[in-house]
């Protein structure tokens, strides 16, 4: 049995629908994120879990106990706001102590559980200051360590790193990790930032208009992506419309409008199907000149455009009439971006079952 | 010396207007208190010229005066009993208003805050008129009241010219300077913090005990400065209201300057009661400010 299971939750606001029949399990001890634009129900979702909002229909069951019937103060399940939601009249061991004092802790356990949660998120030292003179990190810690220290059983985050700066935000993620594998606790991630997701989850629910897009580990849904939206929203990606014309038992052949024949993975569609091709710029190779392997889609085009990326180049080359695909091609070698200006004739490639096509 | 300037233009008006029309008139009348008071009102001569040349004519007098009879003093706790009741009775009826502003969707909070203050917008005096007549022994009001208490066999009470009277009118009329300060403070706190408290396991009560009541002390101390600093020095009120049980401090003050023209003693009063309230306020302030230390 999963330790959460959602089953057909819907929320209506007015005449705008946020959750849409959303059902997923998640298990125990899982890092599960909930990824999507803003307004596609992902934080609506995470609000029913903990309690502050109630489905219209639908239900949740925890361990096997209708969440429903579990008044939001009583649910073991504790959250991380994006605001951090400190409370800044409180000092930080005043803070980690609320929960514990809630449940009527003794005295002196909770002095003893502030003093180990507070050397668990390295801020030992600053148990007597008060959120506002704290940094932003200090805070977010300050926050993880109030939501776990009572052990729920589930914890949710709702974009706890949105307000940092970049540096802080990397650092914080490998935290979050070791963090969660330390604690075994189950964790599910709202965010609107796929590195984030990738980076951190053990599974993704991409959601989108209040329903779930797709669900699964992050490599499947970066390089398997479902449908045109999760291939969009997920990285970059080129996405260019293309017919079947030919299918073989695992191959099939492609025909692209001012491109001409692309050789694909079948993923078991019959002949004459519209869609399109996904296909990540980092699985394109681009060169001056190419020597093409027997299984690779080969090329000759022009240099349209370029953006210097820093580690990265990204061209984007104009193959055939007005197809443009993107590819990427890494900095690693010194004066690399000056190899190839806008103008220049150049070849790609790709292996045939490096892009993904998908129906409709 | 651009900056300094362009500072001092923004700011030297105001501080003008208090040198010339606060620090200087509080200056003479602490003057004023030192001094004798003239033979038909007034104030006598702070040089006396006679012979030997002109020396100094200032005395301890009023003080002594307001020292040697405990009837003063009396006033003045009285006066603080009042101001304390008003307060405390203030804060009881506007804090649960301000929280329900506060809480209320934000299209009508604007329409309840212009209600709390509608008050405003007539007569001080007609307002307190108007109380004369509902609390008058003639009125509705008292009928109902004695009606209702006959039942038990009590009364017939009067309510007019009593102390009931003037603290009841005094909540009245200062209600607003509780519920605007009280209301500016709740309406800034973060709903977050308590989905937090709940999420972290407070109830209702709880919620309000660990989360909203310590975030709106500084609300509180703003109301409970803005209600009973003015109360302490009220005279319309008693005067009207009060009859002769329920005079305060500013009725004395207001008689000594106007009726009895002891200047220096009402200067004395006055003075009196300045320290007093600063005394009070400042110890209340001084109390308050440790505890806001976490505030930021």
């Amino acid at each position: 049995m999963a330790l959460l299971e959602i089953r057909n939750i819907v929320r209506r606001f007015g005449d705008f629908t946020a959750v849409d029949g959303v059902s997923m399990d998640i298990e125990a001890g899982e890092f599960f994120t909930l990824l999507g634009p803003s307004g596609c129900g992902k934080t609506t979702l995470l609000r029913m879990i903990a309690g502050f909002d109630s489905p219209q229909s639908g239900e949740m069951l925890l361990d096997g106990r209708d969440l429903a019937s579990i008044a939001p103060e009583k649910r073991p399940i504790h959250t991380v706001f994006q605001s951090y939601a400190l409370f800044p009249h409180m000092t930080v061991a005043e803070n980690i102590a609320f929960p514990l004092r809630m449940r009527k802790m003794g005295k002196a356990e909770i002095g003893e559980k502030v003093r180990q949660s507070l050397e668990d998120v390295r801020l030992a030292d600053r148990g007597g200051r008060y959120p506002g003179e704290l940094s932003g990190g200090q805070r977010q810690r300050v926050a993880l360590a109030r939501a776990l220290v009572n052990r729920p059983r589930l914890l949710l985050l709702d974009e706890p790193l949105a307000a940092l700066d970049m540096k802080l935000r990397e650092q914080m993620q490998l935290e979050l990790i070791n963090l969660q594998k330390e604690v075994g606790i189950t964790f599910i991630y709202v965010t609107h930032d796929q590195t984030e997701a990738l980076a951190l989850s053990h599974r993704i629910a991409v959601m989108n208009g209040g329903k779930v897009e797709q669900l699964d580990e992050p490599s499947k849904i970066y390089d398997s992506p479902k449908n045109r939206f999760v291939a969009d929203f997920i990285g970059t990606c080129n996405l260019i419309d293309a017919e079947v014309s030919v299918v073989g038992e695992e191959k099939m052949v492609l025909q692209i409008g001012g491109l001409g024949e692309v050789a694909a993975k079948n993923p078991g569609t019959t002949c004459g199907a519209k869609g399109i091709l996904a296909l990540r710029p980092e699985k394109v190779r681009i060169a001056a000149q190419l020597v093409p392997g027997s299984d690779e889609n080969h090329f000759k085009g022009r240099v349209h455009d370029f953006l210097y990326m820093g580690d990265v180049t990204v061209y984007i080359v104009e193959v055939g009439e007005g197809v443009h695909i993107e590819a990427l091609l890494p900095n690693s070698a010194a004066g690399r971006p000056r190899i190839l200006a806008v103008g220049d004739p150049v070849e790609i490639s790709w292996r045939y079952d490096a892009g993904t096509f998908l129906d409709g | 010396m651009a900056k300094n300037f362009g500072k001092w233009l923004i700011s030297g008006p105001p501080v003008l207007y208090l040198i010339v029309f606060f620090v200087i008139p509080t200056c003479i009348m602490v003057l004023a208190s030192f001094r004798y008071a003239g033979e038909y009102g007034g104030l006598a001569p702070v040089l006396l010229r006679d012979a030997s040349g002109a020396h100094l004519n200032l005395t301890l007098e009023s003080y002594q005066e307001f020292f040697s009879d405990f009837i003063y003093s009396w006033l003045f706790i009285k006066t603080l009993i009042y101001a304390l009741v008003t307060t405390f009775f203030c804060l009881l009826m506007a804090y649960p208003l301000a929280l329900l502003i506060a809480r209320s969707a934000s299209k009508y909070r604007d329409l309840l805050v212009l209600l709390v203050i509608l008050p405003f917008w007539s007569n001080f005096l007609i307002r307190i008129y108007a109380w004369m007549i509902l609390l008058g022994p003639q009125s509705a009001f008292s009928a109902a009241l004695n009606g209702f208490l006959g039942i038990f066999g009590v009364g017939p009470v009067r309510l007019l010219f009593t102390p009931f009277a003037v603290v009841l009118c005094l909540i009245y009329v200062q209600l607003p300077f509780m519920v605007l300060p009280l209301y500016a403070n709740l309406e800034k706190h973060d709903p977050a913090l308590l989905d937090a408290a709940q999420d972290l396991g407070a109830n209702g009560w709880q919620r309000f005990w660990r989360v909203t009541f310590p975030l709106s002390l500084p609300g509180i101390y703003a109301g409970i400065a803005l209600v009973f600093v003015p109360v302490l020095g009220i005279f319309a009120v008693p005067d009207i209201l009060g009859g002769t049980r329920g005079i305060m401090i500013g009725n004395l003050i207001k008689q000594e300057f106007l009726e009895a023209r002891d200047w220096p003693f009402g200067s004395a009063l006055s003075i009196m009661l300045t320290i007093g309230a600063m005394i009070i306020v400042g110890g209340a302030a001084l109390f308050a400010g440790r505890r806001r230390k976490g505030d930021v």
